[in-house]
């Protein structure tokens, strides 16, 4: 199984006209078994195609023609237009929205997720590739074309979440080379507010029975990993994380951002010292490099089932 | 963006929240006139971004309208942090019978605004929540659902303050607030916020940081306060290196080769994307590797952009070498960056094989750059190399820096 | 017609050059702006802009016959195969 999507889930993307959206569209509709891209919206587009997917004024039109409810969507529109686009999207329905826009102020980011919160629905991203199902469906533009996409990615136990696009193909890659393909990977954006932080994934990948290791991605910033932390002491969770921390040179550099926008130290909490030293109290084990994320998921997996099988019935 | 503390103070009185008599100046004399205009004892403060002012010697307590020029010009003149003031603010000398706190910032767990209050002002509201924790308020409140005064209310009520204070409390907080909310500011705060003998309250000091983000649509206000659009206020000022990066990123519209940041070692850094960038610049570190530069390449750039990248790099003083490395890619080309080293290479009159200590960048039209890399004899890894064991390798070819002679 | 950058070359041959509406079509076509019209209506190759190539095929498809070449002179000269 897989969390969020798979082959099945129908989605539509706003912005579809634009350059990147063109090449993102025709990457998704090749993955996989091909994803269900039912149509696009670009204001003004009315009756055009983009490799086959009809081009609609409004998400409500992309509705109509469907004839059914729509699943999802994939917002790839200026920063500018983003939050219209997202609140059109979730007022027709949608469910599952991906942000794949950057440099969106956060009162705005803010808006959209309580929004979506209201109405029963979910965001990732924002500055975000989306989710991958390896060899069955990609929804963003994660992984690149699908020829590319299908290198990186093989199926198998492991969830991956990151906060870098680029970083979530490549410890797919890692991963995949050393025999553990992943369940569902997902990119959850760069910036200091999203829609879907490490924690508010958790409990999906809990309830996949084919997910039996997590592999995360961070950098300094944010609260994020303090509320992973705390997610998975509370719940006393059945997987095993693996964390990867870069950046942590800017420990030495207060008051600079490098990286994405979400980077900013805005507190001591937020620096990568201190993050490793919580996620470490919560049992998740911190990787200096990534080739050994591998080796230590396996033996973290091969613990756990250890244990579980020693155990009293 | 950080505010100055009189830009700060400006956006709290157009708020509509009650500010002191003060005046900002950058000339001893015009302070004189500022103090004789409040005529009392002031306060004469250096207008720095940096903390610490208080002991450096940045504020200073006038009796007389002479002493405020007198110290107006020793603050003028005063670096605090490395930083020249902007200029000083005069200050009445209020008589505060005591100091409260409020501020508002984002809580990026609960994605929402949150009012914080304390009846205990004038210090870190850190060392408040740590000392006494029953005197901070905190309150979350919507980003859709209206804003309104109860909020406020509840947040002031919650550390014990009742009475007047309360009815007076309640709509500079409200205004705190929505002047948090309208402004796209990621922290405000007014610290202390003064009560007066005669029971109504000023703001006596205020910080205030702007998105960046959001810059664009506060053009009014930025233009209001004398803020310009190349003004980043970043912890310190960009290096000409720096911003020759920044001409480079700017020389076409596709994809980023940019956010270059300078430091002082001999292996120049052509690297990215982001989280790429961030893990590659720590492996170098780790393997006693020292950056000449940090950079992100991202988003598919030209040929010609990569190449003034490169050029840049390879240009710069004591760069004996240069990396190129990214994490797997799949927008960015690799067959383009590969080009676009190698021609900054050639074109400097470099050979690209002993400049190039390593190209590692695997994914989208690896194949082609393969086999321009190869053409030229450039060392190349493909994706079973690790970005940490590319770094590595690239450390490996560069000479310690030769001792200086005596 | 020939001119080579470091990477790319790029050859038309000579009555396709003096040709102003394929001409047109060639620099409609090309994302990196490879080929523009002379002052004459004729085909012009941008010499600064040969290594920008990104190898589309996108002229081929515009020219008839084979009537542009586009060589990658770090692989032995290999031409680029029409999409």
């Amino acid at each position: 199984m897989s969390i969020l999507i798979d082959a099945s889930t129908t989605f539509i993307v706003q912005g579809i006209t634009g350059r990147e959206a063109v090449n993102l569209t025709r990457e998704c509709l090749d993955y996989g078994e091909g994803a269900k891209v039912v149509g696009g919206v670009t204001p003004g587009r009315l009756g055009r195609e983009v490799h086959g997917v009809p081009v609609f004024d409004t998400v409500a039109q992309a509705v109509a023609h469907h004839g059914a409810p729509i699943y999802g969507s994939v917002v790839t529109v200026p920063p500018a237009f983003t939050k219209d686009a997202v609140f059109e999207a979730i007022e027709n329905g949608i469910k599952l929205i991906v942000i794949v826009t950057e440099r969106i102020p956060r009162r705005d980011v803010a808006e959209m997720v309580e929004l979506a919160t209201l109405r029963g629905a979910r965001i990732i991203g924002p500055n975000c590739l989306g989710v991958i199902v390896p060899d069955v469906v990609k929804m963003g533009g994660i992984g690149g074309p699908a020829r590319n996409a299908a290198q990186a990615y093989t199926p198998g136990p492991i969830g991956v979440i990151s906060r870098s696009g680029g970083m979530t193909t490549e410890m797919s890659s890692t991963l995949s080379a050393a025999g553990l393909g992943q369940s569902t990977a997902v990119s959850i954006g760069g910036d200091a507010i999203i829609g879907s932080s490490y924690a508010e994934l958790m409990p999906q990948f809990e309830a996949d029975e084919q997910t039996r290791g997590i592999v995360i991605y961070t950098e300094p910033g944010g609260r994020m990993e303090a509320e992973l932390a705390r997610w998975v002491t509370d719940n006393n969770s059945r997987l095993p994380i693996v964390a990867f921390m870069a950046g942590r040179f800017m420990d030495e550099m207060p008051g600079m951002s490098f990286g994405h926008a979400g980077t900013i130290v805005e507190g001591i909490q937020d620096t990568a010292t201190e993050k490793i030293a919580r996620l470490a109290q919560a049992g998740i084990a911190v990787a200096e490099r990534i080739e050994d994320i591998p080796e230590m998921i396996r033996t973290k997996i091969a613990e756990r089932a250890g244990a579980t099988e020693g155990s009293p019935a | 963006m950080r505010f100055f503390e009189y830009e700060a103070r400006e956006v709290v009185k157009r708020a509509g929240i009650p500010v002191t008599d003060y005046g900002f100046t950058t000339d001893p004399a015009e302070a004189r006139e500022i103090a004789q205009r409040i005529g009392g004892p002031t306060v004469i403060k250096s207008q720095v971004l940096t903390g610490g002012r208080m002991k450096a010697g940045g504020v200073k307590f006038a009796d007389t309208p002479e002493q405020a020029e007198e110290y107006a010009r020793d603050i003028l003149a005063l670096e605090i942090g490395g930083h020249m003031p902007r200029g000083v603010l005069v200050d009445p000398k209020a008589e505060v019978a005591q100091e409260y706190y409020a501020g508002v910032v984002w809580d990026g767990t609960r994605k929402q605004p949150v009012m914080i209050f304390s009846p205990v002002g004038g210090i870190d509201i850190e060392q408040v929540a740590e000392e006494q924790p029953d005197k901070v308020g905190r309150r979350h409140f919507s980003n859709i659902l209206p804003l309104s005064d109860f909020q406020a209310k509840e947040v002031i009520a919650s550390t014990g303050v009742t009475g007047s204070a309360l009815n007076k409390l309640v709509p500079i907080v409200t205004r705190l607030a929505k002047l948090f909310v309208e402004n796209d500011m990621t922290l405000v705060e007014i610290n202390p916020l003064g009560l007066l003998p005669d029971g109504s309250f000023v703001a006596l000091d205020a910080h205030m940081d702007i998105e960046n983000e959001a810059r664009g649509r506060h053009k009014k206000l930025l233009t209001d306060l004398g803020v310009g659009d190349e003004e980043t206020r970043q912890a310190r000022e960009a290096t000409p290196f720096e911003l020759a990066g920044e001409r480079v990123d700017a020389t076409d519209h596709r994809g980023v080769a940019g956010n270059v940041t300078e430091f002082d070692g001999n292996l120049g850094l052509v690297i990215g994307a982001g989280g790429g960038s961030l893990t590659l610049f720590d492996a170098v570190r780790a393997h006693g590797g020292k950056p000449a530069n940090y950079c992100e390449i991202g988003g598919n750039p030209s040929v010609a952009k990569a190449c003034g990248l490169a050029k840049l790099v390879l240009q710069k003083p004591g760069v004996d070498k240069i990396a190129v490395m990214m994490s797997i890619v799949s927008n960015t080309r690799v067959d383009i960056v590969a080009r676009g080293v190698i021609k900054a290479c050639i074109e400097l009159g470099m050979d690209p094989a002993e400049k190039i200590a390593i190209f590692r960048i695997p994914g989208a039209w690896e194949e082609e750059g393969f086999k321009i890399l190869e053409k030229y004899g450039v060392d190349y890894a493909d994706r079973s190399v690790s970005l940490n064991e590319a770094a590595r390798r690239a450390v490996e070819k560069i000479e310690p820096h030769p001792p200086v002679a005596a | 017609m020939r001119a080579d950058g470091i990477f790319i070359a790029v050859e038309v041959s000579d009555e396709a050059a003096s040709d102003a509406a394929l001409a047109a079509k060639l620099a409609e076509a090309c994302p990196v702006d490879i080929f523009a019209q002379a002052g004459s209506g004729t085909l012009e190759l941008v010499e600064r802009n040969l290594d920008e190539c990104v190898l589309c095929g996108l002229c081929l498809t515009a020219a008839p016959d084979a009537t542009v070449k586009i060589i990658k002179l770090y692989d032995g000269e290999a031409t680029l195969a029409p999409a």
